[in-house]
């Protein structure tokens, strides 16, 4: 599938394929965005990822730092690369200098990130804490930080090009991308129709490095936020029987990763999670997922976004839903078409 | 709208009817994100709320700039939370001394429609998303009669309020049953720095305080009957 170099103009017009792995041999629909209001049902939840993007990536000489996460004492993960810009593909990009515990990279003259921990995995991938409070890192990076970019795109991104119609906290390094197309008009127009609407904040990490050892561990592990309303939204949906649809990958991982830390119940509140999902929800295997389908983007089978969608769809359904989307033109990554695996209640 | 614990995002608030919203917003315990492009003034209203026991955020930025929109909505978002209400409060007269029309440079109309009708535009437009997904969400935009009255020399501040009111009414009737609101708010003739640059020679026995002004805004966001377009001046609060 060729990667979609930049979003169509009118995101209602991207391309869905509607995946029901239930029907016999599965069943597959090709749709647009904006026919969900007639694929989705009264009472069912949508569920998204608000997180806004954060500009990610932060230059300091012959060293590029994109931040993979925020720690809980102040500090921040994050992945090094070499000389080089945004239009070389991350695993064309030159290895950085090795850096040592205490090795000051400077941004600004006032913006410094200071190295207090070198991964054992990969010295690429280091913990720093940044010579600002809080909140002045946090002004900093809007200041001298830029949206991490891809290099199979014709454009470079800004901050308009990387935000969710309902983007809230900053704590994404990339656009939680599935609910890119969903724009404010269309969510009004499912309310309207009779869904419901919820959202938790994900924060969303890096989606390769260019080091196969490196993504072999992504994601790393990541903080989520999900409101008492979204806990009770999904109770009341359950309820009614109406379906939980996650937006997202990110979605799924904090529901999941909640439902992980709490013995199987949703808890409101904030968490982290370093939950892998694949054909099935790790620890507890007789454990069906929360949501009852997931709306995605179109990613090849080799990533690991793909194995997330083995907890929705098996993998031979998966695999000819990548088939028909070839074979229908569709066009994949971040600023491509989607899918919508509805994988129980059909 | 109980404000106790929300957050309230609001624009030009280092000086005049701005800085007294946040003081009136943040004593009823809202959790203020104040904006402004001077980060001296903003700081010392910061200081005077945390004083009193207030919870407020500075957050510097030029409303009239678009690519400042999501850096000022994701540090106020993250520093007081989710944004609950938008006040867009910071508002410019274009060139001062006022002057007619014919007189008006082509650059001073358009900064001033980018302050005061595409910048409330921009920042209403990047926070309806998030409220809509959360259920609730307010939206205040600050009006003028200016924006009603045709007033010599005031064309170029009135076509921008105008500007404004109408995408308030427009954007009401969007949301209309969406569970999220839009109003303009008319703060009536306040003894303000922008009304002394636009009438130097005013008397000020006859102007409102902004105080008081805010006290009546407040009232009327917690209030929670809210039509589209609503006076603040005391006459009619």
């Amino acid at each position: 599938m060729k990667s979609a170099s930049w979003p169509r103009a009118n995101p209602l017009e991207e391309r869905l394929l509607v995946i029901t792995p239930a029907a016999k041999q599965g069943r597959y629909i090709d749709a647009q965005i904006k026919d969900l209001g007639d694929i989705l049902r009264a009472g069912d939840l949508l569920i998204v990822n608000d997180a806004a993007t954060l500009p990610a990536s932060l230059v300091a000489g012959d060293i590029e730092l994109r931040l993979v996460g925020h720690e809980a004492d102040g500090s921040w993960r994050a992945v090094l690369f070499g000389k080089g810009d945004w239009r070389t593909p991350t695993e064309q990009r030159l290895p950085p200098r090795r850096l040592r515990v205490g090795d000051h990279l400077v941004i600004a003259s006032a913006f410094h990130a200071v190295v207090e921990e070198v991964a054992h995995a990969s010295p690429r991938l280091v913990r720093v804490r940044f010579t600002l409070s809080e909140a002045e890192v946090l002004a900093a990076f809007y200041r001298y930080g830029h949206m991490i970019q891809y290099s199979y795109l014709t454009r470079e991104l800004n901050n308009w090009s990387t935000q969710t119609s309902y983007s809230s906290r900053p704590w994404a390094v990339e656009m939680p991308s599935a609910g890119r197309p969903l724009s404010a008009g269309l969510l009004l127009a499912l309310r309207r129709k009779g869904m419901e609407l919820a959202s938790l904040t994900h924060a969303a990490g890096i989606s390769s490095t260019g080091l196969d050892s490196l993504d072999r561990l992504l994601p790393l592990r990541e903080r989520f936020d999900i409101p008492q309303r979204t806990v009770d939204a999904i109770a009341a949906a359950r309820a009614r029987g109406g379906r939980i649809i996650a937006v997202g990958t990110s979605v799924v991982r904090a529901l999941e990763g909640c439902a992980e830390n709490h013995q199987g119940r949703l808890v409101a509140g904030v968490g982290e999670t370093e939950l892998i999902i694949g054909g099935k929800i790790h620890s507890q295997p007789n454990r069906l997922p929360i949501a009852d389908g997931l709306l995605s983007g179109m990613h090849e089978a080799t990533e690991s976004h793909y194995q997330l969608l083995q907890a929705f769809a098996p993998a031979p359904v998966l695999a000819e839903s990548i088939r028909m989307a070839n074979e229908l033109g569709y066009v994949m990554h971040e600023f491509g078409d989607s899918c919508l695996i509805i994988s129980r209640g059909e | 709208m109980n404000v106790k614990n929300k957050s309230v995002l609001i624009t030009g608030a280092s000086r005049g009817l701005g800085r007294a919203l946040a003081l009136k917003f943040a004593a009823a315990g809202a959790r203020v994100a104040l904006v402004a492009r001077d980060p001296e003034p903003l700081e010392q209203t910061v200081a005077e709320i945390r004083k009193q026991g207030g919870v407020a955020f500075a957050v510097t930025g030029d409303v009239g700039e678009k690519q400042a929109v999501y850096p000022i909505l994701g540090q106020a978002a993250e520093l007081a939370g989710p944004i609950d209400v938008l006040i867009n409060n910071a508002s410019t007269l274009g060139a001062v001394p006022l002057r007619s029309l014919l007189d008006t440079d082509c650059e001073t109309f358009e900064h001033a429609l980018a302050i005061n009708t595409i910048g409330p535009f921009r920042l209403t437009k990047a926070v309806l998303g998030s409220m809509l997904v959360r259920g609730q969400g307010l939206v205040v935009n600050i009006s003028s009669d200016a924006a009603v009255e045709a007033y010599p020399n005031w064309g170029v501040y009135s076509a921008s309020k105008a500007a404004l009111d109408h995408l308030t009414r427009v954007w009401a009737a969007e949301l209309a049953g969406s569970g999220l609101q839009i109003i303009s708010v008319d703060p009536g003739e306040m003894n303000t720095k922008m009304h002394a640059d636009a009438i130097p020679d005013a008397d000020v026995r006859t102007l409102a305080d902004p105080d008081d002004v805010a006290a009546r805004i407040l009232k009327l966001v917690e209030g929670g009957r809210y039509e589209v377009r609503q006076l603040a001046a005391s006459q009619s609060a």
